[in-house]
């Protein structure tokens, strides 16, 4: 499991996973779109342009906004144009 | 006088998620000096050896990317030509007031085929904090951070390229110095110079309209430049990819994030451009010396990652 100071991309990149694209890591450019299938989270900033409000409602987040506070089952999303 | 028309990029406004996090990268890690914050949130920013009030503007929005790129051009009879040039193009031009942004003169404006704003202006007040005119020292004061020089120049992604490089050839009188030739008459990049820099914008090719690969910053030296890289590291910036240099204008360069994910680029060197220099082409199996000249391939953000 992630510590939660660190966001889900970061994490993956530390340990040079590959499933989700690194992009920006700021919440800009959109190409860390996930869809959290299951468990507890808080998210940082997002661009509207990527996730809009309804969407995060359902879960749809940026990963590298994306802290855990459980385990998390993610589905990857691409960047929306 | 041998340059006339538009001179140079002058300023660049910027969409920012969170303008106190900018701030901090801006202002403290870059080292742009502020200048103002107006009563509308937008921040104004200058770089050192600019004589101009302003050349960076950040505005809070709720996504990145580009509001506008705006160039000086020589005086406001070279404002007046270039709108007539411009509506004699089929293109539809804009008025913005003097005063839109504090200091500046009336603009013109207009959208490119490409989405990109961009405005044109003659005057802008001069800055307290320019470089020294009388018996100058290299700087008044000490340059923080990373020690930029000046705003640069900008890289622009969207569709409709070679109608953009049209109106900036034919009307604005920018030369093409490089280009990126995929094949035959397919070209899918664009660097465009309006006076002896190597490029003063860059268009590439993407299928969405208006979109920002970054705004780069000129940086002394190599030195200057590994100076940038421990900032980054020491402060946790996003590094895209550098210390590097690129094939194209060989610039020395390192392009990194903003806290919005907006890309910066802090650049040096670069060869001088003159109008009678032919152009200089790259085939798309070189491209990636062309752009990461030690790397010699891409990485996959330099095409898909843009704000
Ligand atoms: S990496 Fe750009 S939004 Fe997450
Ligand atoms: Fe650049």
């Amino acid at each position: 499991m992630c510590r939660a100071s660190k966001s889900v991309l970061a994490e993956l990149e530390r340990q040079h996973c590959q499933t989700v694209s690194i992009g920006c890591r700021g919440g800009g450019c959109g190409v860390c779109r996930v869809e959290v299938l299951m468990g507890k989270y808080a998210v940082g900033t997002m661009s509207r342009a990527q996730v809009s409000l309804e969407e995060e409602r359902c879960g749809i987040v940026l990963a590298c906004q994306l802290y855990p506070e459980s385990d998390l089952k993610l589905r990857v999303l691409n960047r929306k144009n | 006088m041998a340059m006339t028309g538009v001179l140079r990029p002058g300023f660049c406004q910027l969409r920012v998620l969170d303008m106190e996090k900018s701030m901090v990268h801006y202002r403290d890690r870059i080292g742009l000096d502020e200048v103002s914050q107006e009563k509308d949130g937008r921040v104004y920013l200058k770089a050192r050896d600019e004589f101009d009030r302003h050349s960076i503007i950040l505005r809070s929005a709720d996504e990145p990317g580009m509001d506008c790129m705006g160039f000086k051009v020589l005086d406001d009879e070279s404002l007046t030509q270039l709108e007539k040039d411009l509506t004699a193009f089929g293109v539809d031009v804009e008025h913005i007031e003097a005063g839109e942004q504090p200091g500046i003169g009336r603009r013109i404006r207009f959208q490119a085929p490409m989405g990109h704003i961009f405005d044109f202006y003659a005057e802008m007040e001069k800055s307290d904090k320019g470089p020294m005119v009388q018996d100058p020292h290299v700087w008044d004061e000490q340059p923080r951070g990373m020690r930029p020089i000046r705003f640069d120049h900008c890289l622009l992604y969207g569709d409709e390229l070679d109608e953009t490089a049209e109106i900036f050839q034919k009307v604005l009188g920018f030369q093409v110095s490089e280009v990126i030739r995929v094949e035959g008459d397919v070209i899918n990049a664009y660097f465009l110079t309006c006076s002896t820099k190597a490029h003063d914008i860059a268009l590439i090719r993407f299928p969405e309209k208006g979109k920002f690969h970054h705004c780069s910053f000129l940086l002394e030296d190599w030195n200057a430049i590994g100076n940038a890289a421990d900032i980054m590291t020491r402060y946790d910036i996003s590094v895209d990819i550098g210390p590097t240099r690129h094939g194209i204008t060989r610039g020395k360069t390192i392009y990194f994030f903003d806290p919005s994910g907006n890309r910066n680029e802090v650049f040096s060197g670069g060869y001088n451009f003159y109008p009678d220099n032919p152009r200089r082409e790259w085939c798309e199996e070189e491209v990636g010396r062309a752009i990461f000249y030690y790397e010699k391939q891409l990485n996959d953000r330099f095409m898909g990652v843009v704000t």
